[in-house]
């Protein structure tokens, strides 16, 4: 479903990515975690095609190198702030694709699709007529995972799900993105620096350390690994390999 | 002196570079923005509302900078023309003056403070949120869906603000002739419909068309490539009206040079 090799990217001078490998089979959910910084969202945005990386192949649900516009059908994406259009209701915001696209709408099926979609992720109709503005960082989160399976995709990219939302919130979104992953049989990849994240989400974990994937395995692994890289990370240690000012 | 010399050539050189990159930047945003004209998809309801957000929303302004300058512009015209008595031709070089430079820059002006900035701004915003990434990600052109109905909807609307802000001038400039300057209303608007031809008008419709046109470009440009965070977006803003009043007052003399020099 996704294949990616000899990935690299870099600004200027600072190297971001240097060489990732990996293939994800249909149906799998992969967490990415790493420190800030270490390139997280510049991977997902290379995948998108939002970023042009430097060297390596990526294929994506059969495309080669695809650009963002012919990933639209097969690739949902929640971003880190969720990224709702303000100027958009609610409901607006997850039929965005359903108005617009080759495949577009009336606004009445439209609206039944977002409100289904609404209701998957927990929020009421009365909610697609509200503006972003007017929701709570969850309940925008909410609807950016809505937005993301609005047209069925069969992939899922999700950017720090967790991000500044309370535990509960946070358990409340991870559980969220699980269950959709599970009964859509979609492949997902998320990143995140959230350990809880890591323990709801992941089918397989990737640490992403000096630009490359530097180890891989199953949350519990992670968890429980003798690696002082991983060990540092999960246990968020001060001390160890990986420098804190960064 | 001649290290001297040689900074000064190279920080020159280096300046005249960088000029001349950021002005074919600009020349190629500006391109491929008419481009998208040519190539659907088009977002109709996008341009609607701009139509309103730039056309509509920008009248009281330009209205209210017309009627005053109208204004001034008779008790100034009144004030030269008296020295040589020659007051009769207040009505008409009010209105000329109206209609061939003042409505077209000062609305384009005003414009620019009040579009160029909430484009760049709202442009801006959304590429620092990932918006404009969720845009890409949505199958769904920026280009196209933000810059192209907002410039559009500029240099169409622009015209009739234009239009708008001369009629308004020119009642500015008739209500001081009559109740300030002693001016007779049948005389005074007979004078100033009597003298203006119609290249007086035509000539500021085109600069307002051209002028709207500078005035969203220079708004989506800076807001399509704003930095980061509140100052980034705070410099595009400030960048894009700095700009687009550059821009209006340069192609105004060009266009000017071109309609009416000799």
């Amino acid at each position: 479903m996704i294949r990616v090799s000899d990935l690299h990217k870099a600004f200027g001078r600072k190297v971001v990515l240097d060489g990732i490998d990996f293939a994800l089979e249909r149906g799998e959910s992969l967490v990415v975690i790493g420190g800030s910084g270490t390139g997280k969202s510049v991977l997902l945005k290379c995948l998108l095609g939002l970023e042009r990386p430097d060297r390596g192949a990526i294929e994506i649900a059969g495309l080669t190198r695809p650009r963002p516009h012919e990933l639209a059908a097969h690739v949902g994406m929640l971003f880190q702030g969720s990224a709702l259009f303000d100027s958009l209701p609610v409901w607006q915001n997850v039929a965005f694709r359903l108005l617009r696209g080759p495949a577009r709408m009336g606004k009445a099926q439209a609206r039944a699709q977002a409100d289904e979609k609404l209701a998957r992720v927990g929020l009421e109709s009365a909610v697609g007529d509200l503006f972003p503005a007017e929701l709570s960082g969850g309940m925008q989160k909410r609807v950016g995972l809505a937005r993301a399976i609005a047209g069925d995709p069969p992939i899922l990219f999700v950017d720090e799900p967790t991000a500044g939302l309370d535990p509960i919130m946070a358990a409340v979104i991870n559980a969220l993105i699980r269950e959709i992953v599970t009964e859509m049989g979609a492949t997902a990849i998320t990143i995140t620096h959230d350990m809880r994240t890591l323990n709801d989400v992941a089918d397989r974990v990737a640490m992403l350390h000096e630009g490359r994937f530097y180890w891989q395995g199953t949350a519990a692994e992670a968890l429980s690994t003798d690696d002082p890289v991983m060990q540092q990370f999960t246990q968020g240690r001060t001390t160890g390999p990986i420098p804190t000012l960064r | 002196m001649i290290a001297t010399l040689h900074r000064f050539l190279g920080a020159t050189g280096h300046a005249v570079s960088g000029l001349m990159g950021a002005i074919g930047r600009f020349a190629a945003f500006a391109a491929l923005t008419v481009s998208h004209l040519f190539r659907p998809p088009w977002y109709g309801r996008e341009f609607a509302l701009q139509l309103v957000q730039i056309g509509w929303l920008s009248l009281p302004v330009v209205g209210l900078t017309a009627l005053f300058t109208g204004g001034a512009l008779a008790l100034q015209i009144f004030a030269g023309s008296a020295r040589f008595s020659a007051e009769f031709a207040v009505p008409s070089i009010t209105a000329i003056g109206m209609v061939r430079e003042l409505g077209p820059v000062l609305g384009g002006l005003m414009v620019a403070a009040r579009v160029a900035s909430s484009i760049a701004a709202e442009i801006g915003t959304m590429k620092v949120s990932e918006q404009i990434d969720a845009l890409r990600t949505l199958a769904t052109e920026p280009m196209k869906y933000l810059t192209l109905p907002r410039v559009l909807a500029a240099t169409l609307a622009m015209p009739v603000l234009v239009a708008v802000g001369d009629a308004i001038g020119i009642l500015g400039g008739y209500a001081v002739g009559v109740t300030r300057l002693g001016f007779d209303g049948s005389t005074y608007l007979r004078n100033t419909v009597d003298f203006l031809e119609f290249w007086d008008i035509a000539s500021g419709l085109v600069k307002g068309a051209v002028f709207g046109f500078l005035v969203a470009l220079s708004g989506c440009y800076f807001g399509m490539n704003s930095g980061r965070g509140a100052q980034g977006v705070g410099e595009a803003t400030k960048s894009a009206v700095v700009l687009a009043s550059v821009l209006i007052l340069s192609a105004n003399y060009l266009l000017t040079e071109a309609f009416f020099s000799a």
